[in-house]
């Protein structure tokens, strides 16, 4: 069974380095962004069946490791 | 006084310290992360460094080491902990000190000597030094912005728990004093029960005229005080 995680900053939480994106990006001549943050991405390949299981174990490893929660929010979907 | 500092792969100023402690006459003791007991210590360092070359976050990997489980049960139990730059990082990940250290505001790396103004002078990292005290220290870090939500920032305020914020050489605490984007400049702060120091400046640094200045003898000088 397999998941993705995607972390991504919280909102009111400074993103320098999406910050410098946006405005590279700008300079590219990409017109009309609105706002770019950047974020990580993880796969999580499990052996188990069963999918609340497994699900409840990939929050746990976000919780536990994957995000840091003062400054972090995490999606989990299964792929 | 004895001391232990902790070593993970990546540290990088943990013979600094040991130098440091040992001058100092801490009796000192090296400690690898993979250890599951931590010898007799009345002073833990988590060392500064890339400790698993920053790997998810910085300190996020070392905040789950066999190690940290014993300091976090040392720290517990009143010992005292001092982290230095990677290992402030790496404290604030096992939530001994609250907050985070986030990217500096520039983005860039930062490796110069900064001032920093002693806030609590009242601790047992501190007595040594005069209230509001300007000291010149070095930092060296990519992750130094410290940030915190604002119940704690308050807590850090009313239950006098900031330790050191950057300022200028006269002491002016302010925005062109703040060389990473600190929340309130701060620079280091402590537990609430004043048993846990973290600070991003490294003062095994300044210990030694030969290559720097004195300016950190006395946090040194405080524990054993």
């Amino acid at each position: 069974m397999k998941f993705s995680v995607t972390v991504t900053l919280k909102k009111d939480v400074l993103d320098p380095q999406g910050k410098v994106v946006q405005d590279t990006l700008q300079n590219l001549g990409m017109n009309n962004l609105k706002n770019i943050r950047q974020g990580k991405y993880f796969e999580i390949e499990l052996n188990d069946t069963d999918q609340n299981k497994a699900e409840k174990k990939v929050d746990d490893m976000c919780k536990k490791l994957l995000a840091n929660l003062i400054i972090e929010d995490y999606k989990v979907n299964k792929i | 006084m004895n001391s232990s500092v902790i070593v993970f792969p990546g540290s990088n100023c943990d013979r600094d310290i040991a130098v440091a402690l040992e001058k100092m006459q801490f009796k000192n003791q090296m400690v690898w992360h993979k250890e599951t007991k931590l010898p007799k210590s009345d002073l833990i360092v988590v060392p500064g460094g890339f400790s698993y070359g920053d790997y998810l976050r910085s300190g996020a990997i070392a905040g789950k080491s066999l190690i940290i489980n014993e300091v976090i049960r040392a720290a517990n139990d009143g010992c005292l902990v001092l982290g230095i730059c990677n290992g402030f990082q790496i404290l604030t990940e096992t939530g001994l000190l609250k907050g985070v250290l986030l990217r500096n505001q520039n983005l860039k790396f930062i490796n110069k000597d900064i001032n920093i103004k002693v806030i609590n002078n009242d601790t047992k990292f501190s007595n040594k030094y005069k209230k509001d005290q300007v000291l010149k220290i070095n930092i060296a870090h990519n992750e130094g912005n410290y940030f915190t939500n604002p119940d704690h920032l308050k807590e850090l305020n009313n239950e006098n728990l900031i330790a050191f914020r950057y300022c200028d050489e006269n002491g002016v605490v302010n925005k062109d004093s703040n060389p990473n984007g600190s929340l309130e400049n701060i620079a280091g702060i402590f537990n609430s029960k004043k048993n846990i120091l973290g600070m991003m400046p490294h003062p095994e640094r300044m210990v030694d005229n030969l290559i720097s200045n004195t300016d950190a003898v006395n946090l040194f000088s405080s524990l054993l005080n």
